[in-house]
């Protein structure tokens, strides 16, 4: 009986990958443990272990190809004993007599492939509204989100030595989601530094490094661990300049991944947004594309104020042009209309932006201008383009991967409430996860998460098209 | 079942260097250090000093029974000889200083004018946070006196951060962290030390041990109720200090220096004081004895202790009475100050939330 041995999933969010190097060959002798093959994913080159003892049949997939989908037969290999070239026609039932036969189920509830409610967010979609600052004919470059944080990093390190970075696995590891990669290589370990896991304490020390004049960059491996460190977040780093009468200040940027990963369960997968947008004395910033990424994290690292800079696991890998400029700093406190229209007004930031420009897509089809609003920094909060826009739709929905409970998309619909009451043709809706723990299960996840065709129902609703 | 909480500073040991604990007996150690040979210029600063800060921190306590002071308010009585005797150690606008909310003392001992720290107490404009701190935030960053944190155990990362950046800017300054018997036991403690001894950074802890945290004695709440040696297991190491003796915290305080300034790391020096007001204006203190307080201010008062001092160096009655006197034209020049400024203009309300504009 040959054995399939199909292309990896070596990361939560890892859809295809690089074959790199293969390190057996047809007719290898191999045990289980043995390393097969070298694999390049989104964030890593990994090992590839055989799980199975047997002789390596045939290489399905040469080595060097890349985009290789997970689940793809990238070799075949003899079972135990058998042999490794004869293609044995054994029928499959045979080899499954080995272990006690499974309850036969029904077709329908036969267990599928997982598949994540993430993937309803990561529609990769792209902006329709070209920057406006932008001088026309500037050429643009593939970058993905990753890579444009980094060389917002590293531009802002090269320009100013007050700046450091700071966290867990950021150095000698290259990132724990790659996004630091090369900064050790470039500015050495004084100014990228690996840190115990002890969030509380290197808030705590970047705080004070930055009130004794520094521009630390505090990494949080992801934001949910973040909470430990919340304390030098708010008390520390948020009230120092007020409480200190503008004599003392704290210009640090806390930074990392934040809202919901796939399949990993309540306490990996939380928006901190509306959290750290309450707080006076804080900014907060949490971009979508990797241009935004780029432009507005070299503008908070400039900032004197303390930042908080919410990234999103998912669109990591994403590709978005971002522009061929010398420096390319975005003004922080402002949203960015990145898909005009004229019927309905959709706000959001950060991965749901990518929801709502989709949801727009369907819409058109159906005769629904939509426009999109991506909010960018959550504090402070630029009401005016949100107002502007409603004063031109007059209908609005708010998409947000958060929950739905003192949430930003309250907050919009508080000051739509307040200051754009008498352009309102229909109450303002949100679109927000559902207000529970995240779960594991694949299909209580997808449940769970917002997606298109959730906020295609909303706009239908508010323009009265149900 | 507690062990009795009888304070003993006046016995605390200073006379040898901690030993080591456990199995690691071949590191390198700071030397015992010695008592501070103080000049009758040094003896007359200090006594200076102390006097200010017990004083000042009298009459904050009637201007808080007044109203004039709000809030939470932590008198430093008792204490004086701890930030007198490192302080004067340091070197201002070089060194750096970070402490909790009790924190009037080493603001008097670095040097800050009483006035603006007294007109912080009555939440006026001419405040030092310009009446938006209060008691417990209260900062000079021109003085490198970083606060003033009214969280808990906060002000030791945070002090670690500033030990970081001298490291950094290699501009070879210390960082001096002071925290109570009760921030002792704080988690982010033990997480700075980690990464202060990993990283080398220069850094003295400062362990004020005044017995209680608030009504809670060290006993009742430290397993390890030595806590000098509280950074061991990071390998820093720890010096008991008799904190009601001015010349016994200078002379630890050099030694301190010494030690961080050679590039070993940090140490922590557990500095065995004692409060005599309740751990803020608002504690009855029932958590001790009349007697207790009592004993303690007759046997190892640091500004008494510093007298003796004084009068060996030949040093007369009538010279100490002036210096008393002028103290006391300070204080009251200062609290006269404090309750005739204005508060702060309605306007204050909305700056410096954020440095720039958006």
């Amino acid at each position: 009986m040959g054995i399939e041995i199909k292309m990896p999933a070596l990361s939560p969010t890892m859809e295809e990958g690089t074959l790199a190097k293969w390190l057996v060959k047809a007719g290898d002798e191999v045990r289980s443990g043995d390393i097969l093959a070298e694999i390049e994913t989104d964030k890593a080159t990994m090992e590839f272990e055989a799980v199975d003892e047997g002789k390596i049949g045939k290489i399905v997939v040469a080595e060097g190809t890349e985009g290789v989908k997970v689940g793809t037969v990238i070799a075949t290999m003899a079972g135990e004993g058998a042999d490794a070239d004869g293609e044995s026609e054994e029928p499959a039932s045979k080899a499954k007599e080995k272990t006690p036969p499974a309850k036969p189920r029904a077709a329908s509830e036969a267990p599928k492939k997982a598949e994540s409610g993430t993937a309803n967010l990561a529609s990769g979609a792209k902006a329709t509204v070209a920057d406006p600052d932008l001088p026309e004919g500037t050429e643009y470059v593939k970058t993905t989100v990753r890579e444009a944080l980094r060389d917002a990093m590293a531009e802002e390190m090269r320009a100013d030595d007050r700046v450091f970075v700071m966290g867990e696995e950021v150095a000698e590891y290259q990132g724990a989601y790659k996004v630091t990669q090369g900064l050790l290589d470039e500015f050495g370990d004084k100014r990228v530094i690996d840190t115990p896991i002890t969030e509380y304490g290197f808030a705590g020390i970047g705080a004070g490094a930055a009130m004794g004049g520094l521009k630390p960059i505090v990494e949080f491996m992801t934001f949910n661990f973040a909470m430990q460190a919340i304390d030098h977040i708010i008390n520390s780093a948020a009230k120092t300049n007020y409480m200190s009468g503008g004599q003392m200040r704290c210009p640090i940027v806390f930074r990392g991944p934040n809202g919901a990963a796939s399949r990993v369960a309540a306490q990996h997968s939380q928006n901190y947004g509306p959290w750290y947008a309450a707080v006076p004395g804080l900014i907060v910033i949490a971009p979508y594309d990797a241009a935004d990424a780029k432009g507005l994290l070299k503008a908070a690292i400039r900032s004197e104020d303390p930042v908080v800079f919410l990234e999103n696991e998912l669109v990591y890998g994403r590709s978005f042009d971002v522009p061929k400029v010398d420096d390319y700093v975005l003004p922080i406190g402002k949203a960015r209309i990145v898909r005009a229209g004229k019927d309905v007004t959709l706000v959001s930031y950060s991965i749901g932006v990518g929801v709502a420009l989709e949801a727009a897509e369907t819409l058109a089809g159906e005769g629904i201008d939509a426009e999109v609003i991506d909010l960018r920094t959550l504090r402070p909060l630029d009401t005016a383009t949100v107002l502007e826009s409603l004063g031109k739709t007059n209908r609005m929905v708010v998409v947000e991967e958060g929950w739905p409970v003192c949430s930003i998309s309250s907050e919009i619909a508080a000051v739509v409430m307040e200051r754009g009451f008498d352009d309102l043709d229909a109450p303002v809706l949100r679109v927000t996860n559902e207000d529970v723990p995240l779960p594991y299960a694949a299909n209580l996840e997808k449940a769970a998460l917002i997606d298109a065709g959730r906020v295609v129902e909303a706009v239908k609703k508010v323009c009265y098209r149900a | 079942m507690a062990k009795p909480t009888t304070p003993r500073p006046s016995r605390a040991r200073t006379k040898k260097a901690a030993p080591p604990v456990g199995a690691d007996h071949n590191r390198p150690r700071p030397e015992a250090p010695a008592d501070y040979k103080a000049s009758r210029e040094d003896l007359l600063e200090f006594y200076r000093q102390m006097v200010l800060i017990r004083r000042f921190e009298e009459k904050a306590g009637q201007l808080y029974g007044l109203g004039f002071i709000g809030g939470f308010c932590h008198l430093y009585i008792g204490q004086e000889a701890v930030a007198v005797g490192i302080q004067s150690a340091l070197e201002p606008g070089k060194d750096s200083v970070i402490t909790g909310y009790r924190d009037h003392g080493h603001m008097l001992a670095y040097g800050i004018d009483p006035k603006v720290i007294m007109a912080e107490l009555t939440g006026r404009e001419a405040g030092i946070s310009r009446g938006k701190g209060g008691s417990m935030h209260m900062f000079s960053v021109d003085h490198k006196f970083y606060g003033g944190h009214g969280i808990v155990g906060a002000q030791v990362s945070l002090g670690a951060g500033l030990g970081f950046a001298h490291k950094y800017r290699g501009d070879g300054g210390v960082c001096v962290a002071y925290f109570g018997d009760g921030a002792a036991n704080q988690g982010q403690v033990y997480e700075s030390f980690n990464m202060a001894e990993l990283w080398k950074l220069p850094i003295i802890f400062v362990i004020e041990n005044n017995q209680y945290a608030m009504g809670t004695s060290v006993n009742r709440s430290s397993a390890e109720d030595q806590l000098y040696r509280r950074g061991e297991s990071f390998r820093i190491p720890g010096l008991q200090v008799n904190g009601m003796d001015v010349l016994a915290v200078r002379g630890a305080a050099e030694e301190a220096i010494k030690w961080v300034k050679e590039g070993n790391g940090p140490i922590l020096l557990e500095m065995k004081t004692y409060r005599y007001r309740g751990h803020s204006m608002s504690d009855p203190a029932k958590y001790r004895s009349r007697e207790e307080v009592q004993e303690v201010r007759e046997k190892s008062d640091p500004i008494e202790g510093t007298k003796k001092y004084l009068e060996a160096a030949g040093i007369s009655e009538e010279e100490l009475k002036k210096i008393d006197q002028e103290i006391r034209k300070i204080v009251s020049d200062a609290a006269d100050f404090a309750e005739s400024s204005p508060e702060p203009d309605l306007d204050e309300l909305y700056t410096d939330v954020l440095v720039e504009q958006y």
